[in-house]
């Protein structure tokens, strides 16, 4: 392509619609428009005008606002897609084998085909991470095409633009004119703050050109903000955990290495509806129960500088801290939320060692649930053994019983029981509900007396370091609209000719109410012309031209 | 303009183009890398050095991982309650035998439950390698173990060979253990 030479001299990029320098229309479908197309400057959009290489296609291709939007509306679908069938994490299924297994066996193909497409997990899918992606390239190729073109145009206005140019702004007045009156044009116009710059028989007149860089600014801040969400996927930006924790228990806390901590207990407390409380008297009369107060008591170690996984012999306390609803405990850049309980889960079993038949005690024994011991020693002499424990008893597989999990739901103990009257000692299996006597009827038994439960606390560990890179993208967001949307660019071309007439453009990227405010004040003063407004002329026109038809 | 000076031109911005393409490109190619291979294991990938720790076995003695570097180790996750966990030990017991000499060691890792019920299963099975108690899960938080059996097999230089989720036949076992047999 060529450059495009203005009848003024002045060459242009191809792709010009408007004479950089003088403003003449360039091409024909400018040439018969009744007003200029003010959008760019009339500049060349620098990606339409070369379409050479692969580079410049692909260039070309992210530089269309077309392609943006499109991408924007593949964004939006596939999002309410996602929302069809419930994601995986709110999925009851764990591994990824059990996880395509459940949408199969729950929605059939439909599920298959959703899970394999990556809709289960549709923020981690690849394709979804690739449209964001795209987007962003999108807003910054699109944004360094249209950006760089209009600002260099801005710095370089000229204040004599051609006839023609200022005949096509909206706002436009011809006529007579004294021989002060561009001074005093001048005067008004810096009074109004206007930036006014003179050449030969004209000025230029401008305000507020930085709100033409709004949608720029913006697009800078949706960028930080894109880049903080891939931050998020990075090792060591962003952990969002559960840990389960029970009273008495140490657990390493996931995700925060060298950090242990310790359950001292859960609370969960209900107002009473007396005294103080009595307002919430007539919400516990209709509901039953009204919660106060969730609260894990925890305390905080770290393991020393240096020290290894599993050697918990030197750790420090670092704090103690009730960790309630919506009080997170912060430290190390980490927040543990209390997000769930568990009640009254089994601690320990008490049993009675008794004779079958006369029912006389020979002591009690209290089995540990979380940690056994093997040998219980009762009176007389009378020993009960431990031989196995199963902790959540499901059955049993080729005559060995199973646990279903660690944690003591249901246990099942084999007992060896040894008193002065049966020396040899007696076998027995205890479950909650049952008792199996394996080798033969037994003189003796296990009688339940009684159990003690703890709690059980869902901590949620979160660290977000990428939340002052999101809150910086938003900030500049929002000062990119409000300099876009609150401030306008306005501009008034005025010449006076050899004859002493006057010739008056004006535009604006906004509010025409307000420059035209700004117009009548000016006019006022330097007893210009009157002007008018061509588009709201056209439009006049153009419904006279619709009545009559009618 | 010269012609020479617009070909200039034009091969800068094609360069320019292509750098700002590339660049941005890696980054989106590297955030879809980390987010498809953050399900597996978050922090450990084959060929990482597998993080050193400390744990206690059932006759009270120390096992650091770092003492057995020059040796391959098979490190295996269980509990009890995990039925592929129960179908595999008496598989590596068996391989263990025959490995144990050509300086393979087992570490038997169970997650967080009690003596007794440790001690009673390795006595049933008749276990004669290390078991030890990973008592506050912070060696399985270290490895980022979800599902079990998860086996971390590493070599004779410390670093992870190969990562097993789910149960290994014992031709599965034998095979794992030549890989990270020092030469």
């Amino acid at each position: 392509m060529d450059k495009l030479i203005c009848k003024c001299g002045h060459e242009n990029p191809p792709g010009t619609v408007l004479c950089e320098s003088c403003g003449r229309p360039l091409n024909e479908q400018e040439q018969n428009m009744k007003l200029a197309d003010m959008r760019y400057e009339g500049t060349a959009r620098r990606s339409q005008t070369y379409n050479k290489s692969i580079i410049d296609k692909i260039w070309n291709f992210f530089s269309s606002v077309k392609v943006g939007v499109g991408i924007i509306i593949v964004l939006l679908i596939a999002a309410a897609l996602g929302t069809i069938l419930p994601q995986k994490q709110y999925v009851p299924a764990t591994t990824d084998a059990a996880i395509e297994a459940y949408y199969t066996d729950i929605y059939g193909s439909v599920g298959t085909v959703y899970h394999a497409l990556g809709f289960h997990d549709l923020y981690n899918s690849f394709w979804f991470i690739g449209l964001v992606g795209m987007l962003a390239i999108s807003l910054i190729i699109a944004s360094l095409d249209r950006f760089v073109p209009l600002y260099k145009s801005l710095k370089n206005q000229r204040v004599l633009r051609h006839s023609s140019f200022m005949r096509k702004q909206r706002i436009l007045a011809e006529g007579p004119g004294d021989a002060d009156t561009l001074k005093k044009a001048e005067e008004k116009l810096t009074d109004l703050k206007y930036k006014v710059s003179t050449d030969k028989n004209g000025l230029l007149a401008e305000k507020g050109r930085f709100s033409r860089w709004g949608p720029y600014v913006n697009h800078i801040g949706l960028i930080i903000f894109l880049f903080g969400v891939m931050l998020r996927m990075m090792p060591g930006f962003y952990v969002d955990e559960t840990l389960w924790i029970r009273e008495g228990e140490t657990r390493a806390i996931p995700d925060a290495p060298g950090y242990v901590l310790e359950s001292k207990g859960f609370t969960l407390e209900t107002y009473t509806g007396e005294g103080e409380e009595e307002k919430f008297g007539e919400a516990i009369d209709r509901v039953g129960t009204v919660a106060k107060n969730y609260q894990t008591d925890v305390v905080l170690y770290k393991i020393p500088e240096g020290a290894l996984p599993g050697d918990t012999a030197d750790m420090e306390m670092v704090e103690e801290h009730a960790i309630r609803v919506n009080q997170p405990f912060k430290f190390d850049g980490y927040a543990l939320y209390q997000m769930d309980f568990q009640q009254d889960e089994l601690k320990t079993m008490s049993f009675a060692l008794q004779n079958k038949e006369t029912g006389e005690s020979r002591g009690d024994l209290t089995i540990d649930l979380v940690n056994p011991e093997t040998n219980y020693e009762l009176e007389d002499g009378s020993v009960v053994e431990l031989l196995g424990y199963y902790p959540d008893f499901s059955g049993f597989e080729n005559g060995e019983p199973q646990t279903a999990t660690p944690l003591p739901k249901n246990p099942g103990f084999l007992v060896k029981m040894t008193t002065p009257d049966t020396p040899d000692g007696e076998t027995s299996f205890i479950t909650i509900q049952n008792t199996v006597e394996p080798l033969g009827d037994n003189d003796y038994k296990l009688a339940f007396q009684g159990v003690e439960t703890r709690d059980a606390s869902g901590l949620t560990v979160r660290k977000d370091r990428t939340l002052p890179i999101l809150g910086l993208g938003g900030l500049i967001f929002m000062i990119g609209v409000a300099q876009g949307m609150y401030f306008n660019h306005r501009r008034f071309w005025i010449q006076q000719q050899e004859d002493g007439s006057i010739l008056l453009a004006g535009h604006t990227n906004k509010n025409w109410f307000g420059l035209k405010k700004d117009l009548d004040q000016v006019t006022d003063h330097a007893s210009l012309p009157a002007y008018r407004d061509q588009q709201e002329d056209m439009e006049a026109q153009e419904k006279r031209e619709g009545e009559q038809l009618t | 303009m010269s012609t020479e000076k617009k070909r200039n031109k034009k091969k800068n911005r094609t360069i320019m183009r292509s750098v700002i393409l590339l660049l941005l490109v890696a980054a989106i190619g590297y955030t879809i890398y980390n987010s498809v291979t953050a399900d597996e294991v978050e922090v450990l990938r084959v060929g990482d050095a597998a993080p050193d720790f400390t744990l206690t076995d059932l006759d009270g003695e120390t096992h650091k991982l770092s003492d057995y570097k020059g040796q391959g180790v098979f490190l295996n996750f269980w509990g009890t309650w995990c039925e592929p966990c129960i179908k595999e030990m008496p598989a590596m017991a068996s391989q263990y035998d025959v490995y144990e000499d050509q300086g393979v060691q087992i570490l038997a890792v169970n997650i967080a439950q009690s003596n007794f019920e440790v001690e009673t299963f390795a006595r049933q099975y008749g276990l004669d390698f290390p078991i030890v108690i990973d008592r506050d899960k912070s060696v399985m938080t270290a490895y980022n173990i979800r599902p079990l059996p998860t086996t971390m097999l590493v070599n004779p230089q410390g670093e992870i060979q190969r990562i097993v989720t789910g149960e290994m036949t014992e031709q599965d076992i034998a095979g794992f253990m030549e890989e990270i047999k020092p030469e």
